[in-house]
């Protein structure tokens, strides 16, 4: 569905991506995980032709997107922007309105369709209470729905999302997490940046872990987020346990400081991890 | 019924097709109001004036015009008052205001900021020079008019040379080039009227003030026409301009060009404000205030907010202009009764309005 193949680009003389090579399949969701400054927003950028990568290439439904010109490229890519505030009062189905723009053609080119297909993404979200309220008075975890909605109602196969939940509060994270497990079995295909290697772990069905400009890691989250690969792109900082087969990344101070509490494993060192604990307990 | 159909087909191929939840009826009968409006007021406007004309003589006059009757049967002094110095003046009055009011909605959203106006990019201050330079070295620029309108569009043009880097026009760049280019078009016209004589001088203070004054019906001709086709290609873009207002990267992944849509209603709502300053001066706050006002009732919607601006911009102006010729015995220059009246109003908008509008 998408292939990103040994993307290069240099911000002036700073090289910010090297030889990036990913690729991610249909109906997919795949977090693009990786510290601050470790070219994910770039690589995002690349992909979606804010800027112009000066090697590689990005594939996208097997076409070649440096082919094809802004108009068209919105047919099939959605991007869903981090939750912003317009300068203007737009409504909230103005707003949703606003993803069809790439299907719209004649004088304005809004058709009667084309409002159904908004209120119908409103809906799916469950959001239809808003749909008259003015989207810049919005809370932010409504704008981020609304946006969502909006890439929804633009009906491409694949979706980018950038940092959908980095400013949202723990309820609305899970939500738009939901969101996007809900729009990837439809059979779309997600690509969302995302800093929590929690969320990655618990919802993606891929992951890509980058870090200063390359790829770290590629594959299913329970073989990605793991301590070995945490490590290289975050020192010493973090723990990865499972509790009852979920993965959980800590951490590591607080692993250390309840490391003796049975529930608490090690990915990868079950046997081992449990025998110890119920050592610990026993002595 | 086969007319009321007929109507609501227009509307839905223009796309305000009704949708449960969607509805956009009441923003549709406000603007058909709006059209009223301005009828009503040019109709009481060509009434006022300074020469007493009974109402059944002056509509008497223009319908004979209209319907191509007798006009040498009227009387001269009439016929030279209502059809030759009025209604050109009032149709010449809708014309700039309608024209800043759209321009000014138009920067308003591609420079995403409620508090632009047309003049932004330095227009008024090029066409100020090129009109006092016509005022001041008449046998070199034959024409004011024409040299204001040059260096109007000449200066928008140079703004926008200026900001463009590596293929894009950032909006921040472009207004600062807007603001550098606009301080040395006014340096130069200090400098004009520094070096112009006394009655080069009143002139050109005159000019900067606007006015309707010479209005005829040569300049309605040249000025009306474009305005209308600049209106509908600009209403045209209202649905692309909502999507430009959203900021450049979400035009693009939105499949709007910024870069070429940017140009393209830059450049028509340029043409109108530089067309329109350079036939009557500069004429403040209209493209201010009316987009505003027009956004105040009808939401941002740029496809409700561009006919509403063409709209109110025309009553207002027909209003003010009117003042100006009817308060006093001699005319106040329109520009100082827009001003007047327009602070208060942009007052009135920042303490009660202020969070709704500006965020």
């Amino acid at each position: 569905m998408l292939h990103v193949q040994d993307i290069h680009f240099k911000y002036g003389d700073f090289p910010v991506l090297s030889g990036v090579s990913f690729s991610v399949g249909e109906g997919e969701l795949c977090g693009l995980f990786g510290p601050n400054g470790s070219g994910k927003t770039t690589l995002f950028k690349c992909c979606l032709r804010f800027l112009r990568a000066e090697k590689g290439t990005v594939r996208i439904c097997g076409e070649d997107i440096s082919a094809h010109s802004i108009e068209q490229l919105a047919r099939f890519i959605a991007y869903v922007p981090q939750e912003h505030k317009p300068p203007f009062p737009y409504l909230v189905r103005e707003v949703v309105l606003m993803g069809r723009t790439p299907h719209l053609g004649g004088f304005f080119g809004v058709k009667r369709r084309d409002k159904e297909i908004a209120m119908d993404a409103l809906a799916a979200l469950d959001i239809t209470e808003f749909a008259d309220r003015p989207y810049n008075q919005l809370s932010g975890g409504q704008r981020q729905m609304v946006l969502m909605a909006r890439a929804i109602a633009q009906d491409t196969p694949i979706l980018f999302l950038d940092e959908p939940t980095s400013a949202l509060d723990f309820q609305n994270q899970m939500r738009i997490w939901r969101i996007m497990r809900d729009v990837a079995e439809d059979g779309k295909t997600l690509l969302a940046c995302s800093h929590d290697p929690n969320h990655v772990a618990w919802f993606c069905d891929r992951v890509v872990v980058v870090g200063e400009g390359a790829i770290v890691a590629e594959g299913e989250p329970k073989d990605v987020i793991s301590e070995g690969v945490l490590e290289m792109i975050y020192r010493d900082a973090c723990a990865v346990r499972t509790l009852k087969g979920v993965q959980m990344v800590m951490p590591r101070c607080v692993a250390e400081r309840c490391g003796a509490q049975e529930i608490l494993i090690p990915v990868g060192e079950n046997v081992t991890g449990r025998m110890r604990a119920d050592v610990d307990a026993e002595s | 019924m086969t007319e009321s159909t007929g109507f609501k087909q227009i509307l839905i191929n223009l796309g305000y097709d009704p949708v449960e939840g969607f509805g956009e009826g009441r923003k549709i009968a406000i603007l058909a109001a709006l059209a009223a409006l301005l009828l009503v007021t040019a109709c009481i406007a060509v009434v006022m004036g300074a020469y007493d004309i009974t109402i059944t003589d002056v509509y008497r006059t223009i319908l004979v015009h209209l319907t191509f009757g007798d006009v040498a049967a009227l009387p001269k002094l009439h016929n030279t008052i209502i059809w030759d110095i009025r209604v050109p003046r009032i149709i010449l009055a809708i014309s700039v205001g309608g024209a800043l009011a759209i321009a000014g909605a138009v920067f308003q959203g591609v420079f995403r900021n409620p508090l632009v106006e047309p003049y932004i990019l330095g227009v008024s201050s090029g066409a100020a020079f090129g009109a006092a330079l016509g005022i001041v070295f008449p046998a070199v620029f034959f024409s004011i008019q024409i040299s204001a309108f040059i260096f109007g569009a000449l200066a928008v043009t140079l703004a926008y040379i200026l900001a463009r880097v590596r293929g894009e026009t950032p909006i921040i760049t472009l207004i600062l080039a807007g603001v550098i280019i606009g301080s040395i078009f006014a340096a130069l016209v200090s400098l004009l009227k520094y070096i112009a004589n006394d009655t080069a001088l009143r002139e050109i203070v005159f000019w900067l003030m606007g006015g309707f004054y010479y209005a005829t019906w040569n300049d309605v001709l040249l000025l009306t026409p474009a305005v209308i086709v600049s209106f509908a290609v600009l209403w045209g873009l209202g649905w692309k301009l909502n999507i430009l207002s959203m900021g450049d990267e979400e035009a693009r992944t939105l499949g709007v060009n910024p870069e070429k849509y940017k140009f393209v209603v830059i450049a028509f709502a340029t043409a109108i404000t530089a067309f329109a300053v350079s036939l009557v001066g500069i004429i403040a706050w209209v493209g201010l205030m009316m987009p505003h006002a027009a956004r105040m009732i009808l939401g941002p919607d740029n496809r409700f907010v561009i006919p509403a601006s063409l709209m109110m911009g025309g009553c207002y102006l027909i209003v003010c202009d009117t003042l100006a010729r009817t308060l006093t015995t001699a005319e106040i220059p329109v520009g100082i009764l827009t001003s007047i009246l327009g602070a208060p109003y942009l007052c009135y908008l920042l303490r009660h309005k202020g969070r709704v509008i500006f965020g």
